[in-house]
C-alpha cells in the first residue's frame, strides 16, 4: 500500500533559502524547497490488529486508500485535519506517533455514515473512527472525550431502566463533563419554550423526573447486559494487552454501568 | 401493482414503536403521528413494554448490545403481539431496527449474542425475517398514497414553501435498507422523495433543497456544540436561500438539533435565521384539518404557529 503522503512532511522540515548557491548553482527560493529527511523508528506493528479487535474496525484491512471517505466526510468539510483515509493509512502501516498527532479530534466523527455509504470496499470507516477513538482512550492517550461521556451517561440509563429520559441525560452529561447546566443558549431555549407551553406539559415533564420512564420487568435483562458488557470489556483489554495494566482501570470502571454513581 | 396493494393492506395496522425521544423532547411528533393515524383511520398498536433501541450511544459502546436492544422490540412485536410490521417515526429507532434486522440475518456472531441475551433476559429470541420495520413515511405513502392524500386535503398547504430534510439515518448506510433503491415507486437513498411526495400531494410547494440528507451533527448536539451549530446553520441558511418557509423533518434528533442550534447560532454567533421547523406529521395534520394544538405545534421552539397563521393553515 505505498502512497505518497504529503501530511507526513512536517512544516519544520521544509527548508527554503533566500540566498544559497551549491556548486555554482543557485538553489534559492520556493522552487528549490528542500525536505529534510527524518527517520521513523517507532512503528507499532500490532497497531492495525489492536484497532481491528475493537468493534467497528473489523474491515480496516480491506482499505485500498481511494479516499472516498475523506471526500464525503461531513467533519472534513469544516476541519481539514479530520482525514479518515489518512488515519486508516497510518493505522495500517503502524505509524502510531503520527496518528497520535491527531488524537484530540478523532472522536469528533458525527456518525453521518457518508463514508460508509461511499466506501467501495466495505471498510465502514465510521466504525473505524469509533474504534480508533476507543483505542486512544483505552490506551490512556486521551482523556475521555465529551462524546464518550455522553454515550456512557446514555447507556447507563438504558442498562438500568430500559429507557432514557432526555433531560436526565442532558443533566448527567453536564455533570460528568463539569459544565454548568445554565448555558446561555439553553436558558434562551428554556424561555422560548416556557412562553408557549401549556401548564399541563410542564406538570408532565416534572412527573417524568419523579417517575422515570422504565421498562417493566427489566431486571433480568439488566443483569444479562451488565454481565455481557463486563465480559466484552475484558476481551477488549486483553486484545490490547492491557490486562492488569493500570492505564485501563479508570476507563473500565466507568464503563461498567453500575459502578459510575 | 399487486405488490403495492399487498403492502397497503399489510401496513394498515402496524405495531407502533415511538421510542424514548417521542416520549420526551419530541412529544409533538408522537402526538401528531397519532392524530394523523386517527384521522386517516390507520391502526397503531404500541409495542408492549418496549425498551430503548440502543440509539447511537449504545452502539458506540457496543454495537452488538445495541442490536440486542433493538431485537427485543422486534421480538415483542412479532412473538407477543403477532405483528409482522413495526412502524417507527424516529429515524434513530428506524435505523437501528433495520440494522438489527440486517445484522441478525447476516452475522452469526450477532445472532449468538442476541440469542444468549434474550434467553437470559427471559423473552423469545427474535428470528431473522419475523418482522419488518418501516418508517412513518413508508407507512403513510404505502397505505394512503398520494392520491388518497390529494383527495383528503384538497391542496390545503397551497402557498407553503417547504424544504424537506431527511437527515442521515433514514438513508445511510445503504445495505441495511434492502427495499430502497429499487427503481420507480421505491425510496431512493441518494435523493429521498417520500416526504416530498406526501407534502406535495397535500398542496405544498417543495423547494429545490440540496441538503436533504446532510448531517445536522445530531450525534454531538451537546458534546461538540460548535460543530453542530455550524452544520445546522448550513442547513438553515440553505433552506432560507431556497426560499423555504418551513423545514419539514421526520427525525426527532434532527428536529431538536435544528431548533436548539437555531437558537444557539443566534445567541452565540449572532446568526439569526427565521425559517420554521416542523415535523412532516404536523404539516400533514394541518392539511387534514386537524387543529394545531392537537398536533403539538405550540411546542415547537421555532415558533411555527407564526407561519401557520400567516399561511392560514388552520
Amino acid at each position: 500500500m505505498p502512497i505518497h503522503e504529503k501530511s507526513l512532511i512536517r512544516p519544520e522540515n521544509l527548508k527554503t533559502h533566500d540566498n544559497l548557491v551549491i556548486d555554482g548553482i543557485n538553489v534559492s527560493g520556493h522552487w528549490s524547497t528542500f525536505i529534510e529527511p527524518r527517520v521513523v523508528t517507532d512503528y507499532n506493528e500490532s497497531l492495525e490488529d489492536e484497532i481491528a479487535a475493537l468493534p467497528g474496525a473489523e474491515n480496516i484491512h480491506r482499505c485500498w486508500q481511494c479516499g472516498s471517505c475523506t471526500n464525503s466526510c461531513t467533519i472534513n468539510a469544516i476541519e481539514p485535519r479530520f482525514n479518515p483515509r489518512y488515519w486508516i493509512y497510518l493505522i495500517r502501516v503502524g505509524m502510531e506517533s503520527e496518528l497520535l498527532r491527531d488524537k484530540d479530534i478523532i472522536w469528533q466523527c458525527v456518525s453521518c455514515n457518508k463514508c460508509t455509504y461511499a466506501c467501495p470496499r466495505d471498510v465502514m470507516p465510521e466504525g473505524v473512527m469509533k474504534a480508533t477513538a476507543h483505542w486512544l482512550e483505552l490506551k490512556g492517550y486521551t482523556p475521555k472525550s465529551p462524546a464518550m461521556h455522553f454515550d456512557e451517561e446514555f447507556t447507563e440509563q438504558v442498562v438500568k431502566r430500559g429507557r432514557i429520559e432526555d433531560t436526565e441525560v442532558l443533566r448527567g452529561f453536564f455533570r460528568r463533563t463539569g459544565q454548568p447546566l445554565l448555558q446561555d443558549w439553553l436558558v434562551e431555549v428554556g424561555w422560548r419554550v416556557a412562553k408557549k407551553l401549556p401548564v399541563l406539559w410542564g406538570i408532565k415533564m416534572a412527573l417524568a423526573q419523579v417517575f422515570r420512564p422504565r421498562t417493566r420487568g427489566w431486571r433480568r435483562a439488566q443483569a444479562a447486559i451488565e454481565e455481557y458488557i463486563h465480559e466484552q470489556e475484558n476481551e477488549r483489554r486483553e486484545a490490547l494487552g492491557l490486562i492488569g495494566a493500570t492505564a485501563a482501570n479508570d476507563n473500565a470502571d466507568v464503563r461498567k454501568p453500575e459502578a459510575a454513581e | 401493482m399487486v405488490d403495492e396493494t399487498d403492502k397497503s393492506r399489510k401496513y394498515r395496522s402496524v405495531a407502533y414503536y415511538p421510542g424514548c425521544a417521542l416520549e420526551g423532547t419530541a412529544h409533538a411528533y408522537n402526538v401528531s403521528t397519532k392524530a394523523v393515524a386517527h384521522e386517516l383511520n390507520l391502526g397503531l398498536k404500541e409495542v408492549k413494554n418496549w425498551n430503548c433501541c440502543g440509539a447511537m450511544e449504545v452502539k458506540n459502546i457496543d454495537p452488538k448490545l445495541q442490536t440486542y436492544l433493538s431485537s427485543r422490540v422486534l421480538s415483542i412485536a412479532a412473538n407477543e403481539m403477532g405483528h409482522d410490521v413495526v412502524m417507527s417515526p424516529c429515524n434513530g429507532c428506524y435505523h437501528n431496527l433495520k440494522k438489527a434486522e440486517y445484522d441478525i440475518e447476516h452475522d452469526p456472531d450477532t445472532q449468538d449474542v442476541v440469542e444468549r441475551l434474550s434467553a437470559k433476559a427471559g423473552h423469545a429470541t427474535y428470528k431473522a425475517g419475523q418482522a419488518e420495520t418501516i418508517h412513518a413515511l413508508d407507512w403513510i405513502k404505502e397505505t394512503i398514497g398520494e392520491e388518497g392524500i390529494k383527495a383528503r386535503t384538497r391542496d390545503k398547504l397551497a402557498g407553503l414553501k417547504v424544504a424537506n430534510y431527511y437527515g442521515c439515518m433514514y438513508v445511510r448506510p445503504r445495505h441495511i435498507f434492502p427495499e430502497k433503491d429499487k427503481g420507480p415507486g421505491s425510496e431512493s437513498t441518494l435523493k429521498p422523495h417520500f416526504m416530498d411526495d406526501i407534502l406535495a400531494a397535500a398542496g405544498a410547494e417543495n423547494v429545490e433543497f440540496p441538503l436533504k440528507t446532510a448531517c445536522c451533527g445530531g450525534a454531538h448536539t451537546l458534546s461538540d456544540s460548535d460543530t453542530s451549530t455550524k452544520l445546522v446553520l448550513n442547513i438553515l441558511e440553505a433552506a432560507e436561500a431556497a426560499g423555504a418557509d418551513v423545514i419539514a423533518t421526520e427525525c426527532p434528533t434532527c428536529h431538536t438539533g435544528l431548533e436548539l442550534h437555531q437558537v444557539r447560532a443566534e445567541t452565540r454567533f449572532g446568526r439569526k435565521t427565521s425559517v420554521k421547523i416542523m415535523y412532516f406529521t404536523q404539516l400533514l395534520g394541518l392539511a387534514l384539518g386537524i387543529r394545531p394544538r392537537k398536533l403539538g405545534i405550540q411546542e415547537n421552539i421555532s415558533d411555527a404557529m407564526e407561519v401557520v397563521i400567516a399561511k392560514r393553515l388552520t
